[in-house]
């Protein structure tokens, strides 16, 4: 019963960050912000994340070819379809839950224990659209991110190929294009956008009505990263069953 | 000046506040006192509309708050000025910033006309080199004196504080207490406090309500308190040591 109670009061937090709306020069002062705190913030550790990754992809699908019948070019061809669909969205995404995630519900949970979220309630500002709305505008910048991580992701994979000796150049370009199916990158930024939506909303859930103190912010903050992976996860499953299957 | 009539609220099985009737003047401090757990802090959280009150009414110069619809209560909010226990500043903001957040969110006031009333305000709590430094940088009671003048930047009619010396020394509980009772004073304004500070009772207490578990126990000022028969009172009031002192002395004149 708890856990539909919360789903109600999730949709109901949505509703609310959508209504009596903050004044829009201070709106877009903020969604500044937080698109210089959620996404250009992020970009280091999504690149770095994204070309090892990658890499490694590249390499175990390399170590793993022992039949000589199936030729090399698979390594490409394998590299893109694990960076595209899966690694880039979904894999990437249940990092950020993790990284953006858990600065939501901390910065929020936090605002909460000091009363900074009563004294914007008692001027009579919606402190939903305050601090939730920037953040969920910010978050629709996020499918660029997953383009630069899909793009350093392949990057990383041919690198480690070609240069680690696994193939060559062209047998590595020839698979990247082998069998392309445009709707695939269609279908990953769709889930990304669903997944921007997911991470921004969950962990500010969690931070906006958590109760306590300085311990009950890092509790918060671990149950968001929980909350935001599974959602995630059962996300992108329906979304490839109905997309892809 | 606000009326308070017949107020409840209640959290599940327990009911913190029993029925409140009583009312609060313009241009005086007034205290409301008791003991942690008599429902201070929810009795004032219920007249600012962060909790909802289960039943009775609170009139804020007659016209009954609980009874608007959202924008009306906006009107009215945004001429409460809030002191918080723990100052509630906005980290991410410096103290000018803080100070001029008010303005920014219901005037229409250029930057550098908020920029010259946030200048105002910090000379009236007398905060120097501050403007630039973030909340964290800052001391308790100059956080507080923050507090106090993102409070009353935007001129407002009724200026809320709970537990405004909480925490700090006191010598700067009393700097803070009579500045506060300056600008209630200064600004003809409607000012409530949530203390336990007897301190602050004698110095600012010109209009006392006590709580006991809820209900009104005692209502008065700072002269009749330490007259009163009531024993619920008494016994709140010289709980201390220093006033039991200063009572032992009174009876042996």
């Amino acid at each position: 019963m708890t856990y539909l109670h919360d789903i109600g009061k999730y949709f109901l937090m949505i509703k609310e960050t959508f209504v009596k709306p903050t004044k829009g020069k201070v709106l877009r002062v903020l969604i500044f912000k937080e698109i210089d705190d959620l996404i250009i913030g992020s970009l280091g550790i999504v690149a770095f994340i994204s070309f090892f990754v990658g890499g490694v992809v590249a390499i175990q699908t390399a170590l793993n070819l022992t039949n000589p019948i199936i030729p090399k070019q698979l390594i490409g061809f394998a590299s893109r379809q694990s960076v595209i669909l899966e690694f880039a969205p979904t894999f990437l995404s249940i990092i950020m839950a993790g990284k953006v995630g858990s600065f939501i519900t901390s910065s929020i949970g936090t605002m909460r224990v000091t009363e900074q979220i009563d004294a914007l309630e008692v001027m009579g500002i919606n402190s939903l659209n305050y601090l939730v709305f920037p953040k969920i505008v910010a978050m629709c910048f996020y499918p660029f991110v997953i383009a630069i991580a899909m793009f350093l992701g392949i990057l990383g994979a041919y690198i480690a190929a070609v240069y680690g000796g696994f193939t060559t150049a062209d047998q590595f370009l020839t698979g990247l294009k082998d069998d392309f199916i445009p709707f695939h990158i269609v279908y990953a930024f769709l889930k990304t956008f669903i997944f921007s939506f997911l991470l921004a909303t969950i962990p500010s859930f969690h931070g906006f009505y958590m109760r306590g103190g300085a311990l009950e912010v890092g509790k918060a903050s671990t149950t968001s990263f929980v909350w935001t992976s599974v959602a995630i996860i059962v996300t992108n499953y329906f979304i490839t069953q109905m997309l892809l299957s | 000046m606000i009326e308070v009539r017949d107020l409840k609220k209640g959290f599940g099985d327990v009911e913190v506040l029993k029925g409140l009737t009583t009312s609060f003047d313009k241009g005086k401090t007034n205290l409301i006192i008791g003991q942690s757990g008599s429902g201070k802090t929810v009795f004032i959280k219920s007249m600012l509309g962060l909790f909802r009150p289960d039943s009775g009414k609170i009139l804020y110069d007659g016209i009954c708050y609980s009874d608007l619809d959202f924008e009306d209560q906006r009107a009215i909010r945004e001429k409460i000025g809030m002191v918080f226990q723990g100052s509630a500043l906005f980290d991410s903001m410096t103290v000018e910033e803080n100070i001029m957040f008010p303005l920014q969110m219901f005037t229409k006031m250029k930057k550098g006309e908020m920029r010259e009333r946030a200048n105002i305000v910090i000379d009236r709590v007398n905060l120097e080199n501050a403007n630039h430094k973030l909340p964290s940088e800052i001391s308790g009671g100059m956080q507080k004196r923050v507090a106090i003048a993102r409070a009353i930047v935007n001129n407002p009619k009724y200026l809320f504080c709970d537990e405004p010396n909480s925490g700090l020394d006191p010598h700067t509980a009393t700097v803070i207490d009579n500045l506060i009772q300056e600008i209630t004073e200064e600004f003809n304004i409607t000012t409530i406090i949530n203390t336990h500070d007897m301190n602050s009772v004698m110095e600012i207490g010109e209009k006392i309500v006590f709580l006991k578990e809820g209900h009104l126990a005692w209502e008065g000022d700072k002269t009749q308190i330490f007259k009163t028969d009531n024993e619920e009172v008494t016994n709140f009031v010289y709980s201390s040591n220093l006033f039991k002192m200063v009572r032992k002395a009174q009876n042996s004149q």
